[in-house]
């Protein structure tokens, strides 16, 4: 079996945990015999290809004998690309405006038909610009590789637009894969509403919706409308090979209780914040830890202080690579308060270097992990509770440590990726 | 006979280096001495040895009627000690003029003050001794970090010796009173008040540069001012530093005392001025007020609860440091209640933004926090572990 992928990003080059879980992915498939071809806007040619093929989008021409731009733009049914907002023009004006712009973009178009675009493969502010470029690359590789793959397999929103257009040409199915979606991103009313309808068309469009966890497969069907008989969850795992636990001389002698990620509303920091200030209100012996950056950083820390736990309490700023390994390391409790988590790889990582964790029922990493500790987000007494515990009694952090690193051993991309290719199979023999 | 009364401020604060919490335990150092190194020896060059040179050659020339006061923190002391001893020999050649007063305060520039009377009378006595040593007078004005007084602080002061007290004429606190007189007390009636005039210190301090602003104008603004004496207190950096030489600022101050003695005016120091003057009437100051920002009191320190927690864990240590009574302990600690440490924490921006940004080590005043409350950390740490191994 062969599957063309598209991807965003790829390690060693990554912003986020899509790229890590796509290599996962595709050595998993690999073991499980099944052939890849991985495309991705911007390869740097550092990338291991000892599981998968990598093409680089940049690297390849629109070309134009597959079809025209009319026909191309017709047939995937082109969101066209975003307009800025026009302030303050009545009517008249803004339609001329928005025409401009509409003929602007076609323009644009035909130029870079039958030419390479180097894309930026980052999160900018073209964005939905490199988004439907990807997809009229996408679909030309698709054309040139048609005999090499029979089933299309796209990486959330970002690429979903390339697998329509790849379906659209070829005729193969497609599979989306959500790991993430818009509701994990922003409020229920702060969706940013063009990512949503890319999101949606994608799901709508594809023959399978693959998603990380039961949770994201809710949300899938309630906030996105889709058919649920369409959609499998498939649980994230995480690749621990090669990993050497490193051991870091303390400082301080006190337990650390540590909170890592990005400081925004759907990690939770404020219930980390209240769970801490309950928790030294009982025992002196601990310090609680905020590792990284977000738009909720100034106001954590604002509620620090207004607590009186400062001293206490400390934030370290965005941490990098061997950094994030070191925080691991002085760690007695990982905590994930998460208000909407699709997955959330951190706990296992904790778990991998012998942190027992404390999560949030609202992760999917709740459905898999049988030995973290679980509470819900918003219940900050159980989750002080279960903290107090952790560094208390010392029988269940050694139990929920040893137990909890046999546990994310055997969560491994091989298992997670036969379910993958059942999920294939199922489209393919229809 | 118009008096004319000036005291300058020197303070350099010991910023902090980047200490993360991975430091937290592991290495005691606090201080980033390159950065304080290069501040230090720049305004050094800039302000400190021509400013100097100028005043003794200002009251030399004028047979010792130019006088000027001084206030110099301990924790600038010890960086010309360590990085530009040339200035405090400057200092020493103005004080053996016998027409410089030095001033007492809180040895490292610190708002205990504001909290801990026994903190407050161990920083006094530091810096009064400190002046004992390097400048031969025993130090009988008080001024208090950043102006900062209040009846209460003035009484505690008082119980130190102190019979003359420096502070802002502070608009609010005033009402219709003119800062031009000299004023007691109100709760202990034989301790007098000498208020900083901030509308002409500031012309100085502030708004000298651009503003075509002659020695010969200024002593007329002076003349012009209703009551007996113009105090004009503010930072000795003011020249050369926040004010560039090439704006004039030397120019003027050269200019300045033999045409102020032929307009008739004479110069006093804070102490002289309270023993010639009578005091006019008590002033009541139930909540502390400073020379900072519109507000004038102490909200660009203690402003906000980032700044006030970290305050209050800072001198909860108080007691134990006390018991512990270690050198290297006292002087971190002090070095720690620097007031500029809480400034760099203030989230004042608009209205006096642009001063608070100037002297600003950080991007914001969170990063500041962050910074001080790690080291401070590390800090009690190292307090809590000598006192255990004490007991």
């Amino acid at each position: 079996m062969r599957v063309l992928m598209f991807g965003w990003e790829f390690p060693p080059h990554i912003a986020g945990g899509l790229g890590t879980a796509c290599e996962g992915i595709v050595k998993g498939l690999a073991y499980n015999g099944v052939e890849s071809i991985f495309v991705m806007p911007s390869a740097s040619g550092d990338e291991d290809q000892s599981a998968t093929r990598i093409i680089n989008a940049s690297d390849v021409a629109v070309d134009y004998t597959t079809c025209t731009v009319d026909e191309f733009l017709d047939k995937v049914k082109f969101i066209h690309i975003d307009s800025n907002l026009i302030p303050y023009a009545d009517p008249e004006e803004f339609s001329r405006i928005v025409e401009e712009e509409r003929t602007r973009q076609v323009k644009d178009f035909r130029i870079s038909f039958g030419q390479k675009y180097k894309f930026s493969g980052k999160y900018g502010a073209n964005l939905l610009e490199e988004v439907a470029r990807y997809a009229m690359v996408g679909g030309t590789i698709a054309m040139q590789h048609k005999d090499e793959f029979d089933i299309i397999h796209a990486h959330d929103w970002l690429t979903y637009l390339a697998g329509i257009a790849a379906k659209e040409l070829t005729g193969k199915p497609l599979v989306v894969h959500v790991h993430a979606t818009s509701f994990d991103r922003g409020t229920d009313d702060m969706v940013d509403s063009r990512v949503y309808a890319i999101e949606r068309r994608g799901m709508e469009a594809a023959d399978r919706v693959v998603t990380v966890s039961d949770l994201t497969r809710n949300i899938v069907i309630n906030k996105y409308g889709i058919d649920p008989s369409k959609i499998v969850t498939v649980h994230n795992a995480v690749d621990f090979s090669g990993r050497e636990n490193i051991t870091v001389e303390r400082g301080v002698r006190d337990k650390v209780v540590t909170f890592l990620g990005r400081i925004t509303f759907q990690k939770g920091p404020e219930y980390f914040i209240e769970a801490a200030a309950k928790v030294l209100k009982r025992t002196k012996g601990v310090r609680f830890v905020m590792a990284g950056s977000g738009d909720m950083m100034n106001r954590s820390i604002r509620m620090v202080a207004r607590l009186g736990i400062s001293d206490r309490f400390h934030f370290t700023g965005f941490l990098r690579g061997a950094e994030v390994q070191k925080m691991f390391a002085l760690s007695d409790v990982y905590i994930m308060p998460s208000v909407s988590e699709p997955f959330g790889i951190s706990p296992l990582e904790a778990m991998r270097t012998g942190v027992p964790s404390v999560i949030s029922y609202q992760s999917g990493a709740a459905e898999v992990l049988k030995y973290a500790l679980k509470v819900n987000f918003w219940d900050v007494d159980a989750m002080a509770d279960d903290i107090y515990a952790l560094l208390t009694y010392p029988a269940l952090a050694k139990f929920a440590t040893e137990q909890g690193f046999d546990e994310v051993n055997e969560l491994k991309w091989n298992n997670a990726t036969a379910k993958l290719k059942k999920v294939y199979e199922s489209v393919l023999n229809r | 006979m118009k008096k004319l009364c000036f005291y300058f401020q020197i303070h350099q604060p010991d910023r902090l280096r980047v200490f993360r919490f991975f430091d937290i335990g592991k290495d005691s150092h606090y201080y980033d001495d390159f950065v304080n190194r290069t501040i230090l020896k720049r305004i050094a060059q800039k302000c400190y040895l021509p400013m100097n040179k100028l005043l003794l050659d200002a009251i030399n020339a004028t047979g010792g009627k130019f006088k000027v006061a001084f206030s110099v923190t301990g924790s600038a002391l010890e960086q010309f000690e360590r990085y530009a001893p040339e200035v405090i020999e400057g200092f020493r050649a103005l004080a053996a003029t016998g027409s410089v007063e030095f001033l007492c305060e809180t040895y490292n520039h610190s708002l205990s003050s504001l909290k801990s009377e026994n903190e407050f009378r161990h920083q006094v006595q530091k810096h009064k001794a400190t002046i004992e040593k390097y400048f031969g007078q025993t130090p009988v004005t008080f001024r208090n970090t950043e102006l900062v007084y209040s009846d209460a602080i003035g009484k505690q002061v008082y119980d130190m010796g102190f019979k003359t007290v420096l502070t802002e004429g502070a608009r609010h606190i005033l009402g219709w009173k003119n800062p031009n007189f000299l004023y007691s007390n109100d709760i202990k009636s034989s301790q007098k008040l000498l208020l900083r005039n901030y509308r002409l210190s500031d012309d100085i301090a502030f708004r000298f540069a651009g503003s075509g602003l002659t020695a010969e104008a200024f002593v007329n603004k002076v003349n012009a001012e209703e009551g007996d004496i113009v105090n004009l207190f503010m930072d000795y950096e003011t020249f050369g530093e926040h004010q560039s030489a090439d704006c004039g600022i030397f120019d003027f101050m050269k200019a300045l005392p033999e045409i102020a003695l032929a307009a008739g005016i004479k110069f006093v120091t804070p102490s002289e001025a309270a023993s010639k003057l009578k005091a006019v009437a008590p002033l009541s100051v139930p909540q502390p007020i400073s020379w900072a920002d519109e507000e004038r009191d102490v909200t660009a320190w203690l402003g906000n609860e980032l700044q006030q927690d970290a305050y209050n864990k800072l001198y909860a240590l108080v007691e134990k440091l006390s018991i512990i009574d270690d050198p290297d302990l006292w002087a971190d600690f002090g070095r720690l209640q620097e007031s500029d440490h809480f400034y760099y924490m203030c989230t004042k921006f608009f209205s006096d933004g642009d001063v608070h940004k100037y002297f600003n080590p950080y991007d914001t005043p969170y990063e500041a926090f962050i910074n001080y409350m790690n080291v401070l950390s590390d800090f009690i740490i190292r307090v809590n572990d000598k006192y255990a191994t004490k007991n």
